[in-house]
């Protein structure tokens, strides 16, 4: 590099330029914050259900083999869309039913869910299947 | 080796490479798991080897860069350690909090250990990366924090050099950012974007501050050019990783409910992420070619060259690939994310931390380097690991395009677990490279115990 720009021109360039782009980071975060109402599904927390179920998705790592929204682990199916597409007795159902004990096949543990759990989660997977993800995912295949 | 206390570094290195094993160990286990599905069924379920296969990983590497940040201090500073009991001391609070969090993964259903936890007073478990109990994420600052103090008041009392300051400005960022694990709003979109804040600042922010200032201090070592030129790079590169990563952070926000204009952001300030690690390649390359001494030591000036490109291309090249939002849209939550994550923390943060490692384990063993036949199983390993993460990477993306097909472009789309039948090939071919990804670890660990006569 050419001896006129020196280390320090770099470094404070560095600062300058970092501390500029966090600025609007924070700025459109803020934004984001204002807009995320409209899109969010906020007014369904208000069911004590749609938290415990979340609860429930983080106490038992579900996060591990499953993604949600399309992320966490890539083991096992997308679950954002899950209602839409199995629909919650389907849910309920393949829970209850797991492990299924195929030789060779992934298995899912079994987590001892009450029936009043198995309603939480149902309720947290509503929850976000309705979320607005810009159209995501593709197909109802997730 | 110039300053007594640099030696507890030693710790955080050995430490490290330990949990190294630990984490493909249990990488090998995940792999076999993708097709033969109830491999060691019930005893370690799939999420189960996944928490301790990326914990170890991010632990290990923590340690990587701590032990770089205890030897690399001093030495830019010109004094001794502030408190080397103190930095023992925190290196074994870690190393037992790890091995017990890990114990607690392994023995006890995840759900149990969140409830002996107290994860109901304050929920922060159950998301993906940030899995460690709350008693495990306070132990973390607790340290975090000592090992700032410790450097920080080295750094004050001492010489203060660019690379210093760049160093201690990424390790204050991981510790700030760190504190958002303790986020968890029952909102979820808001969940997962402030989650970012910790895993995308971290991996393509501050990090690579961490990154940069290691990897300048390694090449001022080994090359001999001129700090003045070398800071320069390192100020230039630096400037280029927070201007593109920080708004990056918008190719996380597409589809997970933030409004749609982060597809504008994301879409373009991550098209120039590849740019500061092409700039860290050219670094790389320019210096070990205006050289002005030839170092002993040829296996770390290797592994400075390796994390130059590797960075670059597990990074930028795949990081690229799927990072516009059109073609995110299809590949977000595929193999593909696997494939670009495996070559970007192996080329960028593993790669560093063993470049530091060979750099500094024969000095702190008391010689400017190995012997010549040491060396060249080091480079065996290098070679061996860096192969094999290739062809990882390459299978995985396989799987990847072919799960994006037949899942989600199809016009009969498949279910995932029909795909997932349809993609085993690539599984077993990823396996087979992940073993002889083991093999070069293995070769690897073998040189530390390689003759002891000294070569220049």
């Amino acid at each position: 590099m050419s001896a006129s720009f020196s280390t320090s021109a770099a470094r404070n360039m560095f600062y300058g330029g970092s501390t500029f782009f966090f600025l609007i980071f924070l700025a459109l975060t803020y934004n984001t914050e204002q807009q995320l109402p409209k899109r969010d599904q906020r007014a369904q927390l208000d069911n004590p259900a749609v938290v415990a179920g979340k609860r429930l998705w983080e106490h038992n790592n579900c996060i591990g083999c499953h993604t949600l929204l399309g992320e966490g682990a890539y083991f096992a199916p997308e679950l954002g869309n899950v209602y839409k597409r199995r629909g919650p007795d389907f849910i309920k159902a393949w829970i209850k039913a797991q492990p299924t004990g195929t030789p060779g096949r992934r298995q899912m543990p079994d987590f001892h869910f009450s029936d009043k759990e198995l309603d939480d989660i149902v309720a947290f997977l509503k929850y976000a299947s309705e979320i607005n993800t810009a159209n995501w995912p593709p197909n109802i295949e997730g | 080796m110039q300053y007594k206390s640099q030696i507890v570094a030693k710790h955080y290195f050995v430490g490290a490479l330990v949990l190294f094993v630990a984490q493909i160990l249990f990488g090998l286990v995940m792999g076999l798991q993708y097709v033969v599905g109830d491999f060691l069924f019930p005893a370690i379920p799939f999420n189960v080897a996944r928490m301790v296969h990326t914990n170890t990983l991010i632990v290990w590497l923590l340690m990587g860069f701590m032990g770089s940040a205890y030897y690399l201090v001093p030495e830019e500073s010109e004094r001794e350690l502030y408190s080397p009991k103190l930095a023992i001391a925190m290196f074994w609070i870690f190393l037992v909090a790890a091995g017990l969090t890990v114990i607690g993964y392994l023995s006890v259903p995840y759900a149990t250990l969140a409830r002996v936890t107290g994860n109901d007073l304050l929920p922060t478990m159950g998301r993906e990366f940030l899995e460690q109990p709350g008693i495990t994420k306070i132990g973390i600052v607790v340290v975090a924090l000592a090992f700032l103090f410790n450097l920080s008041m080295t750094f004050l009392k001492g010489r203060k050099t660019a690379i210093t300051s760049v160093m201690l400005i990424g390790l204050w960022g991981l510790a700030i950012f760190f504190l958002f694990s303790f986020v968890n709003p029952d909102n979820l979109v808001r969940d997962k974007f402030y989650w970012w804040w910790v895993v995308h600042l971290w991996v393509e922010g501050v990090w690579e501050l961490i990154l940069g200032s290691i990897l300048a201090f390694v090449l001022i070592k080994i090359t001999g050019v001129d700090r003045e030129v070398i800071e320069k790079w390192l100020y230039v590169i630096i400037t280029l990783t927070l201007i593109t990563g920080i708004l990056g952070t918008g190719h996380h926000y597409f589809w997970i409910g933030a409004p749609e204009y982060w597809q504008w952001f994301g879409s373009v300030f991550s098209a120039l992420e590849p740019i500061p690690f092409f700039a860290m390649t050219l670094f790389a390359f320019n210096m070990v070619n205006r050289r002005r001494r030839e170092h002993p030591n040829r296996a770390a000036t290797l592994w400075a060259l390796g994390t130059g490109v590797m960075a670059f291309l597990g990074a930028g090249v795949w990081g690229f690939l799927h990072t516009l939002a059109p073609v995110n849209y299809y590949t977000h939550g595929t193999q593909i994310t696997a494939a670009h994550g495996h070559m970007a923390f192996y080329g960028a943060y593993v790669m560093v931390v063993l470049t530091m490692i060979s750099y500094t384990m024969p000095l702190m063993r008391g010689r400017a380097a190995n012997s010549n036949a040491a060396q060249v199983m080091e480079m065996w390993g290098f070679w061996l690991m860096t192969i094999a993460m290739v062809f990882i990477t390459l299978f995985l993306t396989a799987a990847g395009i072919l799960q994006v097909w037949l899942q989600r472009v199809s016009e009969t789309p498949l279910g995932f677990m029909a795909t997932q039948d349809q993609v085993a090939l690539f599984y077993w071919l990823r396996e087979g490279a992940g073993l002889i990804f083991l093999i070069g670890l293995l070769v690897y660990l073998a040189s530390f115990f390689k003759g002891e006569k000294a070569a220049g």
